[in-house]
């Protein structure tokens, strides 16, 4: 990663997600096809929804029968999590007009925009929307590639699971975690470590009362807050 | 696809675009107050932290959660290879081995 903020740079950036879109892309497609889904099903899902473990629960709350609003407020809250990250992602583009800004905002992912958090740390903190867009838009054509690949031909192919293909997102967020904290230098490392540890005990704590993505904007919210009081207290 | 599948799509696409771009759009009109810019600073560790501990975590209702073994064993070498090459690309073929490996030995 460089400090270079082109198309260019966005399509070699968001190279190393690809492989994550591709496992889980590939199994949402098959999920989607032994689920009796079309393939133009899960394309639109993959299109329109985009954002993978609501697609999971859509896709089983479907074949179960549950009523749309039930279902719509179940994504609702799987993908909360998202608004704090496009707050976060919003005011580096606040000198761009409110079509790259709705555009950006459109088809940002977890990934995309852990990818942009670890970017800033190499272009000193500024963002532009063309290498974000490169980023999105690789992103979105792979995963969509992905769930039709994963939809017409799932039978035939072995399981992705069983490459290991579906810890490759898994990989990526350690990655992306571990050089965010290594190369961050607006907070000291050893604030980021302990809130890192925070979210951890956190995770495990709220997993007892409320589902993993749930949790997940709890503890986030929780580890923020956290960061806020360990701040003040060292100044 | 029926009708209620095609309706679905649209509203949860609906809700979920809304999530993405609202924040955008009150972002480019109003400025944000410090201690939100403050709070907004501590997303990216906390929300890769609480996205990966997910991973490793098996939710049980009304249980404790329980360990998802596969993932936890894969992550090891990945976290080793992010120290060494800090190379996303190679941490993320290293995590993808892994847990071939873990699962080709039956560990998971």
């Amino acid at each position: 990663m460089d400090e270079q903020l082109t198309w260019r740079s966005g399509f070699r950036d968001v190279l190393p997600t690809v492989f994550g879109y591709i496992g889980i892309g590939m199994a949402f497609g098959i999920i989607a096809n032994t689920s009796h889904f079309t393939v133009l099903a899960a394309l639109l899902m993959s299109l329109i929804v985009y954002a993978g473990s609501a697609q999971f629960v859509i896709v089983s709350m479907l074949a179960a029968h549950s009523p749309i609003g039930a279902i719509v407020v179940s994504t609702a809250l799987i993908n909360a999590r998202m608004g704090l990250m496009s707050m976060t992602v919003a005011p580096l583009l606040q000198g761009e007009n409110m079509v790259q800004n709705v555009l950006a905002g459109t088809l940002l992912t977890d990934e995309t925009f852990a990818l942009t958090m670890n970017k800033l740390n190499h272009t000193g903190h500024q963002l532009h929307s063309s290498w974000l867009h490169a980023a999105n838009i690789g992103a979105y054509s792979v995963w969509a590639a992905a769930t039709v690949l994963g939809a017409m031909v799932g039978q035939m192919i072995p399981d992705p699971d069983v490459l290991g293909l579906d810890f490759a997102v898994v990989a990526m967020f350690i990655g992306l975690l571990y050089l965010q904290i290594i190369t961050d230098k607006s907070d000291p490392r050893r604030r980021q470590v302990g809130i890192a540890v925070f979210v951890a005990i956190c995770m495990v704590l709220m997993m007892r009362f409320m589902p993993g993505n749930l949790a997940i904007l709890a503890a986030t919210v929780l580890g923020c807050l956290f960061g806020m009081g360990v701040r003040r207290f060292d100044h | 696809m029926t009708t209620k599948v095609f309706i679905t799509i649209l509203l949860a696409g609906l809700v979920t675009w809304l999530i993405r771009v609202v924040p955008f759009v009150l972002v480019k009109r109003f400025k944000l107050p410090a201690w939100l810019i403050d709070f907004l600073s501590f997303v990216p560790v906390a929300i890769l932290t609480a996205i990966f501990v997910e991973s490793l975590l098996i939710y049980r209702p009304g249980q404790w959660p329980g360990i998802n073994i596969g993932n936890l064993l894969a992550s090891v070498p990945t976290f080793v290879a992010a120290i060494i090459s800090k190379n996303l690309l190679l941490i993320v073929i290293v995590g993808v081995i892994s847990m071939a490996v873990v699962r080709l030995l039956g560990w998971a």
